[in-house]
């Protein structure tokens, strides 16, 4: 089965490629890269001309809360939610219920994962048994059923040599180690970023220092101990020194930041916009700043989403009893977008963040165009403008922020190991 | 109507000529207050639902003669007595009350913001009785009418607020209210009760309680609550009386008129001492008094009067 992309403006981080090619898919994979290629065997032609072609995105931190929580999301209407958002590949967070601390939850992600046919999941097993926080979870067993990591996102390890000991053997298996970094006795019940919109509002602070406290901590473990460790939704302008730092040091940390910590800051809150409370908070506009200078000089490694997906009950409530999270997927392209339409990124660098570089990190095949990687592909119009709609998200999260934004750049098209399984007209086109 | 406003959530978005219209209303209502038959048929076939999730008798009583001075129906809906004890959620508790056609939703909550969602959810008018550490701006203009009817002015007035700002809605209120209306205002406390980013709602931090004493025409002290927290905040109330309590000594810092002003319930001998509570400065009773005017102004206001008091 063959299928030619023509015309399109290739974008290619890992090769550093950005020109105008032809790209031919042969049995699921990336067969070749040429100008004017003839369709001389007849297979498929994709016009993309006026378009930019891209690796399908790789989304290391998504909420998908299968099983347990199907009133939010399930894995076929998030796997819908990312590929139409040009996520080929997404890593799956395991606090759903039960949490996916042993091979049964692991499978059942990825049989349902398989059955929706869409996007490449790959899940995020517990870092302690039962999420917590005491005893290390059967990491042997996840990794061998499927998890590529282990995290107990959304609930901070209290416990240091827990942590300690989590990273060391998490890499007997290879386990890539997420830190939701989040001091609770600095957190306490806080609800927003402490600063003067919390005290305008009334409603508890999460200081800044919350997070520091805790990456602070993870760092000195890798120093002392060595491993490898990730920081997950970087939000704040310390943690963002402490990583730039530790990579100077040469140690093995990576970090991540999310579209909204780089689009909004505090502010959002005003109005008491339960879409916009999200944990870790959205901070303040300096945060803001630093977290796009740490993209920029590569302190920040990857943009993933957080994808949070909650149901409209759970954000139609007071601040304080509102649900943490924000539904990311669909929009996070257009936000990236809009780093780049401002000047702030180069586009090869952007798209960087969404492809080889979370490959390099998690070890997910993919993120580049090159010949024989697997044909996950996405088309893209880089100046499209559109309204964000939650009202049409695939996902069942509709909880935006976004919501009424003017936004710039949108998938158009989205293949996954050569099928076209997302078009901006016809919405999902298949398994 | 207030201005533009359908509803009174904050006094942060409140204009100053906003301010200026319920203050001078409510100088109108005071009058009905002081005569024979306290009543005039302003409001008659109007309904006011007083809608209390926390306990308040102070607030809710005043709200409910304000209303009833003026002819309206009032009707109290207190949260241990109501569906919200089943699971019901706010919203559904607020599109309930809409179907049985009020003119006003009066509501106290515990949590900041809670009537936004009332004011975003129903059709009639939605006035804040206190939410959470937000905001409780009937309390912020009535001690802005009692420092008015007292001083003559409030621009220029050294204002200062001691006690758990943090976890205030007066003080909220209040540093609103008075900076708007181009008061001066301190705030003081222990630091561990001082918000973070507090001098960005445009007042400043005395470096000290007499400092925040030093020529001050009113001093506010705010209740001090000791549970909150528990001890985190300070370590005990005898303690917290002795650094922070307003004593005779305390008060001769202040401007030889200085008005001292509480929101209630005092606490005798913690914030206050007994002194100064009963004492010639002390306008307690007075703001207690100008409660009633003040939301009848705002509750004959947003019903659609306009200015001027008629009988």
């Amino acid at each position: 089965m063959k299928r030619l992309i023509k015309g399109g403006r290739i974008l290619d981080p890992a090769s550093g490629r950005d020109e105008i090619l032809d790209l031919l898919i042969e049995d699921g994979r990336i067969a070749r890269l040429e100008k004017d290629m003839k369709d001389r065997d007849g297979g498929d032609v994709f016009d993309a001309s006026g378009l930019a072609v891209m690796p399908g995105f790789i989304d290391m931190h998504c909420h998908l809360r299968e099983p347990g929580y199907e009133y939010k999301e399930t894995v076929a209407t998030g796997c819908a939610a990312a590929v139409k958002g040009g996520i080929t590949s997404l890593m799956c967070m395991a606090n759903t219920d039960p949490v996916n601390d042993c091979a049964s939850v692991t499978t059942h992600i990825l049989e349902r994962a398989h059955e929706a046919g869409l996007a490449k999941v790959y899940p995020v097993g517990c870092l302690t048994k039962g999420m917590r926080g005491e005893s290390l979870s059967e990491m042997g067993e996840l990794a061998a059923s499927g998890c590529i990591a282990v995290s107990d996102d959304g609930r901070p390890v209290p416990s240091g040599e827990i942590m300690r000991r989590a990273i060391a053997y998490a890499g007997i298996y290879g386990l890539l180690v997420i830190d939701h970094a989040e001091d609770l006795t600095i957190a306490g019940d806080g609800v927003m970023h402490e600063g003067y919109v919390s005290t305008m509002l009334g409603l508890e602070g999460i200081p800044a220092s919350a997070a520091f406290s805790e990456v602070a901590r993870n760092i000195a473990l890798i120093k002392e101990f060595g491993g490898r460790i990730h920081i997950a939704h970087v939000s704040t302008a310390m943690v963002v020194g402490l990583v730039r730092r530790a990579k100077a040091e040469g140690l093995a940390v990576t970090a991540e930041t999310c579209p909204h910590y780089f689009t909004l800051d505090h502010e959002a809150v005003i109005g008491y916009d339960t879409n916009a409370k999200v944990k870790p908070p959205l901070r303040t506009a300096e945060d803001v700043e630093a977290i796009i200078e740490g993209l920029a000089d590569g302190a920040i490694d990857v943009i993933a989403t957080d994808h949070a997906p909650h149901h409209a009950d759970e954000k139609q409530v007071e601040f304080d009893l509102a649900a943490f999270g924000i539904s990311g997927l669909e929009t996070a392209f257009a936000l990236t977008m809009g780093l780049v339409h401002g000047g702030r990124i180069p586009i090869l660098q952007a798209v960087s963040k969404w492809t080889d570089a979370p490959a390099a990190v998690t070890g997910i095949r993919g993120g580049s165009l090159g010949v024989g990687e697997p044909a996950d592909v996405v088309i893209a119009d880089l100046d499209a403008q559109w309204r964000v709609n939650p009202e049409e998200f695939l996902s069942r999260g509709r909880n935006s922020p976004f919501a009424g934004m003017e936004v710039r750049g949108q998938v158009t098209a989205t293949f996954v190991d050569g099928r076209l399984v997302y078009t901006r007209e016809k919405g999902i086109t298949g398994k | 109507m207030i201005g533009n406003n359908r509803h009174l959530l904050d006094l942060d978005t409140t204009s100053a000529e906003d301010i200026r219209r319920i203050l001078d209303t409510a100088e109108g209502m005071k009058e009905i207050s002081t005569r024979k038959i306290k009543k005039v048929p302003t409001l008659r076939g109007k309904t006011v639902v007083n809608l209390f999730f926390e306990p308040s008798t102070r607030t809710r009583t005043s709200f409910e003669i304000a209303a009833k001075r003026l002819s309206a129906d009032a009707v109290n809906f207190t949260a241990s007595a109501s569906s919200t004890a089943k699971g019901e959620t706010l919203l559904d508790t607020a599109k309930n009350l809409d179907s049985m056609a009020p003119d006003v939703v009066v509501i106290r909550h515990r949590f900041s913001g809670a009537p936004e969602i009332l004011a975003r959810n129903l059709d009639c008018s939605v006035v804040n009785a206190g939410d959470g550490c937000h905001q409780h701006p009937t309390q912020g203009l009535l001690d802005l009418f009692t420092v008015r009817e007292r001083k003559g002015r409030l621009d220029g007035l050294k204002v200062s607020i001691i006690g758990d700002i943090a976890h205030s809605r007066v003080a909220r209120s209040d540093i609103s209210g008075f900076t708007t209306m181009g008061a001066e205002v301190f705030v003081s406390g222990p630091s561990t009760m001082i918000p973070t980013g507090i001098e960005r709602l445009g007042v400043r931090v005395a470096d000290s309680f007499e400092h925040a004493l030093e020529g001050a025409d009113v001093i506010i002290m705010l209740r001090i609550q000791l549970e909150r927290r528990s001890g985190s905040l300070i370590p005990t109330l005898r303690e917290y009386a002795r650094f922070f309590g307003l004593n005779r000594e305390r008060l001769r810092l202040a401007r030889p008129d200085a008005l001292v002003m509480h929101p209630g319930p005092i606490n005798r001998g913690v914030e206050i001492s007994s002194d100064i509570a009963d004492g010639p400065e002390s306008v307690i009773l007075d703001q207690v008094e100008n409660g009633v005017a003040v939301r009848m102004a705002v509750l004959y206001l947003l019903t659609g009067g306009s200015d001027e008091t008629t009988d």
